[in-house]
C-alpha cells in the first residue's frame, strides 16, 4: 500500500523563531494525509509547532556528479567568511 | 427493522453486572460514570493497539499507535480518579486488569473487533466523533477533576475524529473495493450508535447536577456531523439497525471477554511483575 503512495518530504519548525528544518520523509496518498503522516510520525515527543511538507519528487537536486564544480570552487575562499570582523561582546547570536 | 425495539438486558434483570450483585458503595453513581468514561478510552486503546505491526504502512501503524496511547492515557486518568471515588485502594491499573468482564462499563461500539483497515476507521469515526461532543460538555463540568481530564483529552480526540474522517472519505470516495469495505464497516457498527446516547437513570442523576453531559443534547449535531462526512465520502446515511444496548449494565459481546484475555493475562499471571 504505502509502496503505490508518492513520497513527502518532512519539514519541521522546532520553535517560533527558527526555520523549518528537514526530518525525513513519509508515505501518503495525498498532502493533507501527509501532514498527518508526518505529525504522527516526527512530532510525538515535542519536536515543533510547525510541519511543512512537499512532494519529493517537487525537490530540484543537484547532480553528485557536478559535485566538484558545483562545490570544490568554494574550497579556497576563506576571506567570504565573515571572520574579520570584531564582534562587541554583547552580541550573542551571530 | 428501525420500529424494532432495541436489544436490551430483560427489565426484571437488575443489570448490575458481576452476577447483577447490588452496588453499595456511596459514591456508586460517580464512580460508575467514571468507570463508563474510562473503560470506553481503556478498550478502545486495546483494540487499536493490536494493529501494532500489522498496518499496511509504517505511517499508518504509527497514527494507530498514537491514538492507542492517546485513549489509554485518557484511560489512566479517569480509572485512578474511579479508584479514588470508590475509596477501597483500587488504582486505575487494579481496574483496568483485575476487573472481570460483567464489571466493564464500555460502549460495544469500542469492543467491536478490528476487522480491516476500513472498519476500523469505521469505528474510530463513529466513536471520536461522539466522543470529542462529549468531552466538550464534560469540560465544563462541575466536577473540576472530570472537567480538567476533559480539557486536555478533547484535544487528542479531535485529531482522532479528524483523522477518522479523512480516512471515511477516501476510502469511501476511492476505489470500488474501498468503497465496499468503508460500506462493511459503517454497516458492522451502526447498531452500536444508539447506545452512546442512551440516557438512563445514572446519567440523568449526574447530568442535573452539572457533572456528566446529557448525551441527548448533541445527538442532533453529531448526525449532522456525521452525515456531512458521509455525503463527501459520497456514501449512503447510516444504515437503520436495531440498536443493541447493554455494555453501560455489563452485558457485552463476545468480542470483550476475549480482548481482555488478551489485555489482563500478564498482570493477572505475574501480579507483582514491573517494567
Amino acid at each position: 500500500m504505502s509502496s503505490d503512495w508518492p513520497l513527502w518530504e518532512v519539514f519541521i519548525r522546532a520553535k517560533g523563531g527558527l526555520s523549518h528544518r528537514h526530518v525525513g520523509s513519509v508515505h501518503a496518498p495525498d498532502s493533507e494525509i501527509a501532514l498527518r503522516h508526518a505529525r504522527d510520525t516526527y512530532t510525538r515527543r515535542m519536536e515543533g509547532v510547525s510541519l511543512w511538507v512537499v512532494r519529493s519528487a517537487d525537490i530540484v537536486a543537484s547532480d553528485p556528479s557536478d559535485d566538484a564544480a558545483m562545490f570544490d570552487p568554494a574550497a579556497d575562499k576563506v576571506y567570504r567568511h565573515p571572520t574579520f570582523y570584531t564582534i562587541p561582546d554583547d552580541v550573542k547570536h551571530i | 427493522m428501525a420500529s424494532l425495539p432495541p436489544i436490551d438486558i430483560p427489565p426484571a434483570t437488575t443489570g448490575n453486572g458481576a452476577f447483577d450483585a447490588p452496588a453499595d458503595d456511596p459514591n456508586g453513581a460517580l464512580f460508575d460514570y467514571l468507570l463508563r468514561l474510562g473503560d470506553d478510552s481503556l478498550v478502545l486503546g486495546q483494540r487499536l493497539s493490536e494493529w501494532t505491526g500489522h498496518a499496511a504502512s509504517v505511517e499508518v501503524d504509527l497514527s494507530l499507535a498514537n491514538i492507542a496511547l492517546d485513549l489509554i492515557g485518557q484511560a489512566t486518568l479517569l480509572l485512578d480518579y474511579a479508584g479514588e471515588v470508590e475509596g477501597r485502594g483500587r488504582d486505575g491499573d487494579k481496574l483496568a486488569f483485575h476487573r472481570d468482564v460483567l464489571d466493564f462499563r464500555n460502549c460495544l461500539l469500542v469492543e467491536q473487533p478490528n476487522g480491516d483497515f476500513a472498519q476500523t476507521m469505521a469505528r474510530q469515526f463513529l466513536f471520536s466523533t461522539w466522543q470529542r461532543r462529549l468531552l466538550r460538555h464534560l469540560a465544563g463540568s462541575a466536577d473540576a477533576r472530570i472537567a480538567a481530564i476533559a480539557e486536555k483529552a478533547v484535544k487528542e480526540v479531535t485529531y482522532h475524529a479528524e483523522l477518522a474522517a479523512e480516512w471515511v472519505i477516501r476510502l469511501g470516495d476511492g476505489t470500488e473495493e474501498s468503497r465496499r469495505r468503508m460500506m462493511d464497516g459503517l454497516e458492522w457498527m451502526a447498531r452500536f450508535v444508539p447506545e452512546l446516547f442512551e440516557a438512563d437513570g445514572l446519567t440523568a442523576f449526574l447530568a442535573e447536577r452539572g457533572v456528566a453531559a446529557d448525551p441527548d443534547s448533541f445527538r442532533a449535531d453529531y448526525e449532522e456531523e456525521v452525515g456531512a462526512v458521509l455525503a463527501a465520502a459520497g456514501l449512503p446515511l447510516l444504515p437503520q439497525q436495531r440498536p443493541i444496548l447493554g455494555g453501560r449494565r455489563g452485558h457485552h459481546s463476545e468480542h470483550l471477554g476475549h480482548l481482555l484475555c488478551t489485555m489482563q493475562f500478564l498482570p493477572r499471571t505475574y501480579p507483582e511483575a514491573v517494567w
